[in-house]
């Protein structure tokens, strides 16, 4: 084990902080989400008194871990270029297929694989339409999404509630620090976060998925694995509704055909107010958790105000608004200089 | 030579559905060499080069690599086996590092992950062996274009390259960047990486290159060692014609107007724009062929661009007839009967996905409003008649302008201008990127507007156009004018020296 530290020491702290300066203007949107969370989270408790504590914040965790893993997927997508309209859909079929399974006593074990192996089926179709097939992007993963949500219907119209004690124990069960607590579904979602950011800082595969956003055709003439790059980044978010819609099922204990309507939307919006420019190329995923947490500061604080839900989507909407604008200034500086 | 050739082609023949793009071309290139393969647009060269680095594959033939047959049915295999190619526009990533463009898809790794520390010095080396000095870990968007070139060749000799493909490397590049990019070519020379160097600048081509192979029709000319052709002889090869073409343009086109009864066009005075150009004065005569020389950066474009209201004036002003006029957009300025052909003639000229016939109505159709549409057969007779004005070949009206040539395009672009019947034309680098049987016909066909009367401002890049077939000169250099003159009393040298600007004071 002594052998390989000294093998295996880190590079010196100049180059690291040189590479991390590298992407800074690509950061800078990140920075932004950034300092909107901690502006609304000061906002908050200051409005609010006893917002910003250990339970609330545990809860923005606990309550969109699926969100967060949707997003993790979305941003290999979006960094790409593309789009997927699909999640949503595909999360809410997985959840379905998942409880009726398991309500005909099929053990989890077995379920939850197949849940995944269903969204990388919805993914790996809508990239194979994408790239061999030249359809748009959101073209491509809408038809996924009418595909899943009508799938969705054949399995059952009504809510199956799940009984699965592994499945619900995802979500149930609470590991207290303190005031603090995450449940499963959290740390799954924090693991995954940490994976794909390695993936797609650390391996080929990632920074083609960068490549191919900023150019395309350069990329191909590269030599790089572009085909194989686009379709994969379907079949990782698909994989990743799977996850989200085992995560989901916990968090709501049943499966329903009409989950996560407009989730797909939410995950989009999350992403780019993370930073990740929807033209693809920039962005990054630790920015696409962020987004998250902004999405889940603004609902929480609707709801201590009291007022009507449909205030959340308007707030993310202007937010949303206001981060295309500041990404555009901000490639457009670039682009000047 | 008795030494066996890196690259052999024998026998390459290409079709696209049923035009033979290449005929049985036999082609070859030595280690350690300078290689131009010479041709007009139309004669094969870009098949050639695409059927030797993967883009393309032969329909009959071969590509022989140190004599043995390789896979070339990628641009990836074509790398993996020693071929690598740089192109015009230059095909990196902005969004990534200068690093990650070098090694991007061959970085070193460990247990599967990227090492990026490694992957740095691995760029840093390949970018110090051409001698260029800058961080790995840079921004390619924060560089030059000059410098994302040479990164580009970095990239490209990495690998263990044997032969290095440079298509138009120095289009977009001013003298100081070209001497780098030879400097650096004759470097790779010294390490016997095969260079085969495909410019339209016949005195680049004279400057770097050991052999030049002669390309016409699909066909093979011959090969040549260069000092052993002569200019006119290379130029005749090319064009498979006598040389009648530059011989008749060697006599300038009379000015409509004796110089002394002309009338002051547009006045610009002092008219200037941040980091664009300096405070300016200007006077344009009706009926004039005013040619602006000067280097890239030198506000040759800027000028234009400020004289036909593509950018806005900070200061001055501008007369048009005497009276003075604000523009905003250009549109203001066409509707005073000034259009500005741009240097870019893909991004900011033609437009590939409509026909020839709808490029050439385009402008006529903007300046009646898109309410009132021009009738189809009053749009097939205009295309029609500039089609055959111009002599835009294939003289196909519904034919994509994307898949022109390049000087067919650019015919297509004045045609399209002409059209509105401008009172004064500003074109820049009409002649830019195209071959030279098509640049002769631009100049002729600049030369004939300016008799029928039209005043031209007409840029280029190339000193010698400049000076043979404008009225009157004006030299532009950091951002501001220096010097005018009369064409004919002075020489390409003297041009060169004020346009290059002596540091001695000269």
């Amino acid at each position: 084990m002594t052998a390989l530290t000294e093998t295996e020491r880190p590079a010196p702290t100049i180059s690291r902080w040189r590479h991390f300066l590298v992407g800074k203007v690509a950061w800078m949107p990140v920075l932004a989400a950034v300092v909107i969370l901690v502006i609304m989270l000061v906002a908050g408790q200051a409005y609010f008194g006893r917002f910003v504590t250990p339970r609330i914040l545990s809860s923005l965790f606990v309550d969109n871990a699926y969100l967060i893993v949707l997003a993790a997927g979305m941003t290999f997508v979006i960094l790409t270029g593309g789009i997927d309209l699909s999640v949503g859909a595909v999360m809410a079929f997985t959840g379905m297929l998942a409880a009726k399974l398991m309500s005909t006593g099929v053990p989890a074990p077995v379920v939850i694989p197949l849940m995944l192996i269903a969204g990388a089926a919805f993914g790996l179709i809508i990239g194979v339409m994408v790239h061999y097939f030249d359809v748009q992007p959101f073209i491509a993963s809408l038809a996924g999404m009418f595909l899943a949500r009508g799938l969705c219907f054949v399995v059952s119209l009504e809510a199956i509630q799940v009984k699965n004690p592994l499945v619900l124990g995802l979500q149930s069960v609470k590991i207290n620090m303190g005031d603090w607590y995450v449940t499963p579904t959290v740390i799954i979602a924090l693991l995954l976060v940490v994976g794909a950011t390695w993936v797609l800082g650390y391996t080929r595969f990632g920074r083609t998925v960068y490549a191919v956003g900023g150019n395309e055709q350069s990329a191909r003439l590269m030599g790089l694995h572009v085909a194989r790059t686009k379709v994969l980044v379907y079949v990782v978010s698909g994989v990743c509704a799977g996850i989200a819609g085992l995560l989901f099922t916990a968090y709501t204990a049943a499966g329903y055909s009409l989950n996560g309507i407009g989730t797909e939307l939410d995950t989009i919006a999350a992403v780019v107010i993370g930073g990740t420019l929807l033209t693809g190329g920039s962005g990054y995923l630790i920015g696409s958790l962020v987004g998250v947490l902004v999405y889940g500061v603004i609902k929480v604080s609707i709801t201590f105000l009291g007022a009507d839900a449909s205030w959340t989507r308007i707030t993310i909407g202007i937010l949303l608004l206001a981060f295309v604008v500041v990404q555009r200034v901000i490639v457009a500086r670039a682009n000047r200089r | 030579m008795d030494v066996d050739p890196v690259v052999q082609v024998i026998g390459a023949s290409v079709r696209f559905a049923g035009d033979i793009a290449l005929d049985g071309v036999d082609f070859r290139m030595f280690a350690g060499e300078v290689h131009s393969l010479m041709g007009e647009n139309g004669a094969g060269k870009s098949t050639l080069i695409k059927a030797m680095t993967g883009a393309l594959r032969l329909d009959a033939g071969a590509v022989l690599l140190e004599g043995r047959d390789v896979d070339l049915s990628t641009p990836a295999a074509a790398q993996r086996a020693g071929i690598s190619t740089v192109y015009q526009e230059i095909d990196l990533l902005p969004n990534l590092s200068v690093a990650e463009n070098i090694m991007l898809g061959r970085e070193p790794r460990r247990l599967g992950f990227i090492d990026w520390r490694r992957t740095r010095e691995a760029a840093g080396q390949a970018l110090s062996a051409l001698g260029i000095d800058i961080d790995p870990a840079s921004m390619l968007s924060s560089h030059r274009l000059a410098t994302q070139q040479l990164i580009a060749i970095a990239r490209a000799i990495s690998t263990d390259v044997k032969v290095l493909v440079l298509d138009e490397p120095t289009s977009s590049l001013d003298q100081d960047e070209v001497d780098e990019l030879f400097r650096v070519i004759r470097r790779l020379k010294s390490r016997g990486v095969a260079i085969l160097f495909v410019s339209h600048f016949l005195e680049q081509v004279y400057e770097i290159c050991d052999r030049i192979t002669v390309l016409r029709n699909g066909v093979l000319v011959g090969e040549y060692v260069t000092t052993e052709l002569l200019r006119l002889d290379l130029v005749q090869k090319m064009l498979g014609k006598a040389t009648f073409d530059l011989e008749q343009m060697t006599t300038r086109a009379p000015s409509a107007t004796p110089a002394a009864a002309r009338e002051v066009k547009v006045s610009a005075q002092g008219i200037s724009r941040r980091n664009d150009m300096l405070p300016t004065d200007l006077d344009i005569y009706e009926g004039e062929l005013l040619g602006l020389a000067g280097l890239l950066g030198s506000g040759r474009t800027e000028l234009a661009r400020l004289l036909t209201g593509i950018d806005s004036l900070d200061g001055g002003r501008l007369m048009i007839d005497g009276v003075p006029r604000r523009f905003h957009e250009p549109r203001q300025a066409l509707r005073h009967g000034i259009a500005y052909s741009s240097e870019n003639r893909k991004s900011e000229g033609i437009i590939a996905q409509l026909s020839v016939r709808e490029n050439i109505t385009l402008a006529l159709q903007a300046e009646r409003g898109w309410f009132k549409p021009i009738p189809r057969n009053r749009q097939d007779e205009l295309s029609a008649s500039w089609i055959e004005a111009l002599d835009i070949r294939p003289a196909d009206p519904d034919r994509l302008a994307g898949l022109l040539s390049g000087g067919n395009q650019q015919k297509v672009l004045l045609a399209r201008l002409l059209a509105v019947a401008p009172r004064l034309l500003v074109l820049d680098e009409p002649t830019r990127g195209i071959d030279v049987g098509a640049k002769v016909e631009i100049q002729r066909l600049v030369s004939e507007l300016a008799i029928d009367g039209m005043t031209i401002v007409f840029i280029s890049a190339e000193l010698e156009e400049v000076l043979r077939i404008s009225h009157r000169v004006i030299v532009l250099r950091d951002r501001e004018i220096v010097a005018q003159f009369d064409p004919d009393e002075i020489t390409i040298e003297t041009l060169l020296t004020i346009v290059a600007k002596a540091e001695d004071g000269t």
